[in-house]
């Protein structure tokens, strides 16, 4: 069996049962998300709207701006807030995001500690409503919204930004989470090819395992020095519900779920992406095939959310059992 | 189930693809290969006659009809302010001019393009056996040939060993007293042959003079070669009247057939008919495409071909487009290249075409890094989306115009051609760019423009490929085997190659 492994690796990709994204896309993308239901997810605006209807915790959006004209009204509409965040609404791979900390001298301070005016913002906004972020170059809005401030949990492991938990549902059900980690090398963002640690997470406990840093296992995050595995996330069950309803709420079967833990508000969902990326099988050192397939099988999926979010849990125990070997 | 609809789509596309291609090589005999050269033969009939005065002219030539052995590529009359009408009675073909009123010297042209095919059979209409009026002999020859054909007829089974044996007797060597008196008054070889016609006939076998042309290359002034032909019982069998060999030389082709003059004029005098032959080598898929369209080939019509030559050319780049789609198919998802945009490379590649590999990769080089120097200078002005991407499309132009002008001075001719770049292309590529080295660092716009670059270059090589452009332009059903192939890749569920690296860590492990 060696040798042949070496000269096709792809068969051994495939009994770890890892995707690649040409599956992903025909077997998954393209299978279980009807094309009607992208705009509730693209735009971040109508996911926001609809997510406060369903009962979902979300940022609270401060203000949105759709025409060049607003940015002149932009010091009114900004003044009641010290911290806020600019994102364009249909941005794609954490583009155009800018997390404004904090004002100094009637100028307004970014995560990094850079420091720009109030023309460099409008600038960056109207940028945004011109389309340079949005998929397709067309015109868009900005939305400005809360500025999420962190659980203490992640006060050790993260730098210059906020981690957000990715957690991957199918058909209703949480099928794999991690943890993204921002490090001096992304720039605050959460990104895993760009820099970030991604720390995979134990469906069934809420404990992190051991995280991957550019192909690279770390157990201490690279920037801080912070010890990233077994961290307990807080509100677990809650998050996982939350993921869970996330999927009932746009209707489609293939997404993944953008969580923040906030201090105060605990878990916000932050965004859905309908074409989530496949470096969470990195993180969690497993493939996604098992447990998608299993799923795939099942001909009826559970109405109640707390009976997916068991499902999810017996699902990742029992791949777990099974690849707890090759973890550890 | 939708894997099995479109595989079953992809066979039927690539069943058609492949039978028509099949039918067209075998049955109308195009070449596979672009470098397939056919020997052509170009024969001139040239008439000159000088009319008389006030009198309507009528001018008949007889034309070969069907040759043995060859195909006729094209054929033209060339005749000022002659009509002219063609007239096939099955046996014989010939082309008639007429004028009111003519003065002075008059010239005609009869050319016709052979090709060589030996594949081509000549149609054997069920002649009914001929009939034919007995021959008188003169008096004075009447005994000599009575004698000869009695002669013949003892050491001959059949028509055609009797012709056989009369010829060998009529032309040998030593001629004994019969031979000898038929032979004595004839002194142009048509009258040999006539009269060898006559004698055969009067032995009650259908035979017939014919006119066969050599075709030796460069002959100027030739003429034709009386021949005789034998009916067997079922069809015509030439034979050489000088050594009795049965059938025509290779390099000949049956003119004329019937004892009849070739050419016939009246109302002109002086007329002489001379024949010119040249060869050369042509391209064998025009041959053979000429050829199928005299063969009155269905699918002809609606070759490429037919189309101006404009147009022609047009297409012949166009349609190697689909190959460098499918590269680019196979570069994104089975190799996992990134590119910026998903055809800039094809036009970047029909771009390189006109400059050739290594300039177009030094001017592309060289337009990008200099529009996007001045890309990051706009970008310190804060300008908004369209106007910005205006101004980067106007300078890359005015980039462009400099590096025509610099290289024409320069005298560096190949330099000129970056006008051909596709600008808009050009201006998009710079922005996308200069917005990945923004956000995702100068490594990743590098690595991808690099990218582009290597999928470009390889598009170029793959479509400036003599053997594909000539494949697509001459069966252009080859590209419903392209598209059965795009149509299987995109149901391609399997790993790309860039993925195997990005997921080594996994393989790594146990």
């Amino acid at each position: 069996m060696g040798w042949l492994d070496c000269l096709l690796p792809g068969r051994r990709l495939r009994t770890l049962g890892v995707m690649g994204m040409n599956q992903r896309n025909a077997d998954f993308i393209l299978r279980y998300n009807p094309r009607k239901n992208y705009p509730l997810v693209d735009d971040k605006r109508r996911t926001k709207e609809l997510a406060l209807q369903a009962g979902i915790a979300v940022p609270k959006l401060y203000a949105v701006i759709e025409i060049e004209h607003q940015i002149q009204q932009l010091p009114e509409l900004l003044a009641p807030y010290e911290e806020f965040v600019v994102k364009p609404a249909h941005g794609s791979g954490g583009g155009g995001i800018m997390v404004v900390i904090g004002r100094i001298n009637g100028r307004y301070r970014k995560a990094n500690g850079v420091c720009f005016d109030e023309g460099e913002l409008g600038y960056h906004i109207s940028n945004i409503l011109s389309g340079m972020y949005s998929l397709g170059g067309l015109p868009d809005c900005a939305l400005i919204e809360y500025r999420v401030d962190f659980d203490p949990v992640f006060e050790g492991v993260s730098y210059q930004g906020v981690p957000d938990i990715r957690t991957v549902v199918f058909r209703g059900v949480p099928v794999q989470a991690m943890i993204r980690l921002p490090t001096r090398l992304s720039d605050g963002k959460a990104n895993l090819h760009q820099g970030a640690v991604g720390v995979g997470i134990e469906l069934a406990t809420g404990c992190t395992f051991a995280g991957v840093w550019h192909e690279d296992r770390v157990e201490h995050h690279p920037d801080t020095g912070g010890e990233i595995a077994g961290l307990k996330i807080p509100h677990w069950d809650q998050i996982l519900a939350l993921t869970a309803r996330c999927h009932d709420m746009v209707g489609l079967g293939y997404i993944g779920v953008d969580i923040v833990l906030d201090r105060t508000l605990g878990p916000l969902m932050l965004e859905i992406n309908a074409r989530p990326g496949l470096s969470i099988q990195l993180a969690n050192k497993q493939g996604l095939l098992p447990r998608l397939r299993r799923l795939e099988t099942m001909t009826e999926i559970p109405r109640s959310v707390d009976a997916r979010v068991e499902l999810a849990k017996t699902l990742d125990e029992s791949l777990n059992g099974k690849l707890a070997v090759r973890r550890v | 189930m939708r894997n099995l609809h479109v595989k079953i789509l992809a066979f039927v596309l690539v069943f058609i693809g492949a039978s028509l291609c099949y039918y067209k090589v075998t049955r109308l005999g195009l070449p596979l290969l672009p470098t397939e050269q056919a020997d052509v033969w170009t024969v001139e009939a040239r008439i000159e006659f000088k009319p008389r005065r006030d009198t309507p002219v009528k001018v008949q030539l007889f034309v070969p009809r069907a040759p043995n052995g060859y195909t006729v590529v094209d054929e033209n009359f060339v005749s000022s302010n002659y009509g002219l009408t063609t007239e096939d009675d099955g046996v014989r073909r010939s082309a008639q001019w007429a004028v009111r009123k003519a003065t002075g010297y008059q010239v005609l042209y009869y050319r016709l393009h052979l090709a060589r095919d030996p594949t081509v059979q000549p149609d054997k209409p069920k002649s009914p056996p001929p009939s034919w009026v007995q021959p008188t002999y003169p008096e004075m020859i009447r005994s000599a040939v009575k004698a000869v054909i009695d002669e013949a007829r003892r050491k001959s089974a059949d028509n055609l060993s009797f012709s056989r044996e009369l010829l060998m007797r009529l032309n040998a060597a030593t001629p004994d007293a019969n031979v000898s008196l038929l032979r004595q008054d004839m002194q142009t070889p048509e009258q040999w042959v006539a009269r060898i016609v006559d004698i055969l006939l009067g032995a009650n076998i259908p035979a017939r003079m014919t006119y066969v042309l050599h075709l030796t290359d460069g002959s100027k002034h030739a003429a034709l070669t009386p021949w005789v032909e034998v009916y067997s019982g079922e069809e015509w069998q030439a034979f050489n009247p000088q050594t009795a060999e049965p059938g025509i030389p290779k390099e000949a082709i049956i003119w004329h057939v019937g004892n009849g003059p070739v050419l016939d004029i009246s109302g002109g005098k002086f007329a002489k008919v001379e024949y010119s032959v040249t060869r050369h080598a042509q391209e064998m898929t025009l041959v053979a495409e000429q050829r199928a369209r005299q063969m009155g080939s269905r699918l002809m019509e609606f070759s490429l071909f037919s189309l101006p030559v404009q147009t022609q050319n047009v297409y012949r780049i166009l349609l190697l487009a689909p190959i460098g789609a499918f590269l680019i198919v196979v570069m994104r998802n089975v190799v996992g290249f990134k590119t910026f945009g998903t055809f800039m490379p094809i036009l970047i590649a029909l771009a390189f075409r006109e400059t050739k590999l290594l300039w177009g990769v030094t001017l592309f080089t060289l337009v990008v890094a200099l529009g996007l120097a001045i890309r990051f200078y706009l970008e310190y002005l804060k300008l908004l989306l369209v106007p910005r991407l205006a101004s980067v499309l106007t300078i890359v132009i005015m980039l462009m115009a400099v590096v025509s002008l610099m290289s024409h001075k320069l005298g560096i001719d190949r330099g000129v051609s970056v006008a051909l770049f596709p600008m808009v292309i050009l201006a998009m590529t710079i922005e996308r760019m200069s917005l990945v080295w923004e956000e995702l660092g100068p490594l990743e716009a590098l690595q991808q423009g690099f990218g582009s670059l290597l999928v470009a270059a390889m598009g170029f090589l793959l479509m400036s490929s003599k053997l594909l452009g000539h494949l697509v332009f001459v069966f252009p059903e080859l590209l419903l085997i392209v598209l059965a192939a795009n149509l299987l890749l995109g149901r391609y569920t399997g790993y790309r190659l860039t993925e195997l690296w990005r997921f080594r860590s996994a393989l790594r492990q146990g």
